[in-house]
């Protein structure tokens, strides 16, 4: 049974994971309340894409549990495209559906998986580009954005399912350094909206500003994890101390 | 003096030349039919399915990409009347080249779908899409525009592989310019006329299909112009 914590919205005890016997996540353990906002960092290939993926079990963890929102995401007998629907994730290289418009992009989860009718689902999916500020861009097609553009629009593509928690895998690491601020902008104001996020980025000025925890993961464990400016003054591990000068080194400090 | 003869005695034959056409195509349309409504199901079986489904389909592409399709005709005309069961050459024919095409036909679509990339998948499933959702609003449209190319090089060799069909009887163009060239008996001029007509059923079908491309191709996204 999932141990009874108010405002906990998700919750994830001992999750592991291996790929061909090779260990990618270990004993994973933390828990993100409503509202919250966490970051995770940590070297590449130490599987941070796997645990976003195994949090909506796009990937399978061998062991462990995920609880949603008092539902056990992990359980076999859970709806797993029910469980989803309340999960949005945006991915590093966008992922829009290259033959639909923007418009129908944001419009096709309501219809075809909510079964919400069209009408009110392009209703609901101008409400969501003008939240990213692309209205003026929902007729056109994903080739025809630039990466920001595009970026935004995977956003309110999630947001249109109403999403209970996002999910953010290096959303801003395959665009170019100009156009990551604006995907940065529309991701606070989802902060501020009380959204709850898990992020996955090494934009450190994004994480100062916003996050509530920073989770540090090294090959496949969480080292330390804590608010930014503990983390940042006072880390409790050498390794910490070195990821964090290392990446504020290679992303810098002022964006976000 | 003998030309016009022979082109006359096609003239009269008209008809039957018109026919013969209609049965090639119809032959044609058919198979590829059969081809792509069994093509696509076993493209997806080999890339969505498990070891045993995709094992057995990579067996039924071999075979049928194997064995010369005369022998096919031979064995699909021949085959079932040990049986006892009597199946007209049209049909046998039908049969015979629509299972060798939906082989061929599967390997177009199974490379438009890896073409695709996990991505698409991925945010569809991430959106609460079951997986056969996914597949028909997602990476379908995106495989049938793909395979168009392709499935223009598969229309122009089926066609003219019918002219085989007349082995086992099947009366097709092929076979009407058999029978003229006899009465002629001026091969050369029959076999050149029916040489264009098969042309310009090849080139009718492939500028449909690159009008067809151009007409589905998405907006932004590369294309042979542009890439050219
Ligand atoms: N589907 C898979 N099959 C086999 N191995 C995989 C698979 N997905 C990931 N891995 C392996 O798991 C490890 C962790 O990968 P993952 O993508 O989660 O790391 P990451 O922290 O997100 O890295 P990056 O910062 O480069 O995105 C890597 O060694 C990777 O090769
Ligand atoms: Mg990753």
């Amino acid at each position: 049974m999932e141990p009874i914590e108010k405002n906990v919205l998700l919750r994830v005890r001992h999750l592991s994971k291996s790929y061909n016997k090779e260990p990618v996540l270990k004993d994973i353990s933390f828990k993100v309340k409503k509202g919250e906002t966490k970051v995770i960092i940590g070297p590449s290939g130490t599987g941070k894409s796997t645990l976003l993926r195994c949090l909506n079990r796009l990937t399978r963890p061998d062991s462990g549990q995920i609880w949603l929102d008092g539902v056990e995401v992990t359980s076999s007998k859970t709806n797993i495209n029910k469980i989803r629907q309340s999960i949005g994730m945006v991915f590093q290289d966008f992922n829009l559906f290259a033959h639909l418009t923007v418009l129908d992009n944001v419009r096709i989860g309501p219809t075809r998986v909510k079964k919400i009718p069209k009408r009110e689902a392009t209703e609901l999916a101008l409400d969501m580009l003008s939240r990213v500020g692309l209205v003026d861009k929902a007729g056109a097609y994903p080739a025809e954005l630039s990466g920001g553009q595009q970026q935004r629009a995977s956003i309110a593509r999630t947001l249109a399912m109403r999403p209970k928690l996002m999910l953010f895998d290096e959303p801003t690491s395959a665009l170019d350094p100009e156009l990551i601020g604006e995907v940065l902008i529309v991701m606070k104001n989802l902060v501020k909206s009380g959204m709850t996020m898990v992020v996955v980025s090494h934009e450190m000025g994004f994480a100062r500003s916003v996050c509530d925890e920073i989770i540090f993961v090294e090959k496949g464990v969480i080292v330390e994890q804590g608010p930014p400016d503990e983390l940042f003054l006072r880390p409790k591990h050498r390794r910490t101390k070195e990821f964090l000068s290392k990446i504020t080194e290679l992303y810098g400090k002022s964006e976000g | 003096m003998e030309i016009l003869e022979t082109l006359a005695a096609i003239g009269k034959s008209i008809i039957p030349v018109l026919r013969g056409t209609e049965i090639t195509v119809a032959l044609t349309f058919s198979l590829l039919a059969i081809g792509l409504m069994m093509g696509l199901p076993l493209a997806l079986g080999q890339v969505y399915g498990n070891k045993i489904i995709s094992t057995i389909i990579v067996v039924y592409e071999r075979t049928f990409r194997s064995i010369p399709a005369l022998v096919l005709l031979f064995l699909f005309y021949f085959g079932p009347a040990t049986f006892g069961i009597y199946i007209s050459p049209f049909l046998a024919a039908i049969l015979a080249l629509g299972f060798r095409s939906s082989a061929y036909q599967s390997q177009i679509f199974r490379g438009a779908i890896q073409s695709i990339g996990q991505g698409q998948m991925m945010a569809a499933r991430s959106l609460g899409m079951s997986k056969l959702k996914a597949i028909i609003y997602i990476i379908l449209p995106l495989v049938l525009r793909r395979s168009i190319p392709s499935w223009s090089n598969e229309y122009s060799s089926v066609l003219k592989d019918t002219a085989l069909a007349f082995a086992i009887g099947v009366i097709d163009l092929n076979r009407w310019g058999w029978r003229i060239a006899i009465r002629t008996q001026d091969p050369i001029i029959v076999f050149l006329v029916i040489g264009v007509i098969y042309f310009f059923l090849t080139l009718a079908g492939t500028r449909f299909l690159r009008w067809l491309e151009k007409e589905l191709k998405i907006p932004g996204f590369q294309s042979r112009d542009t890439i050219g």
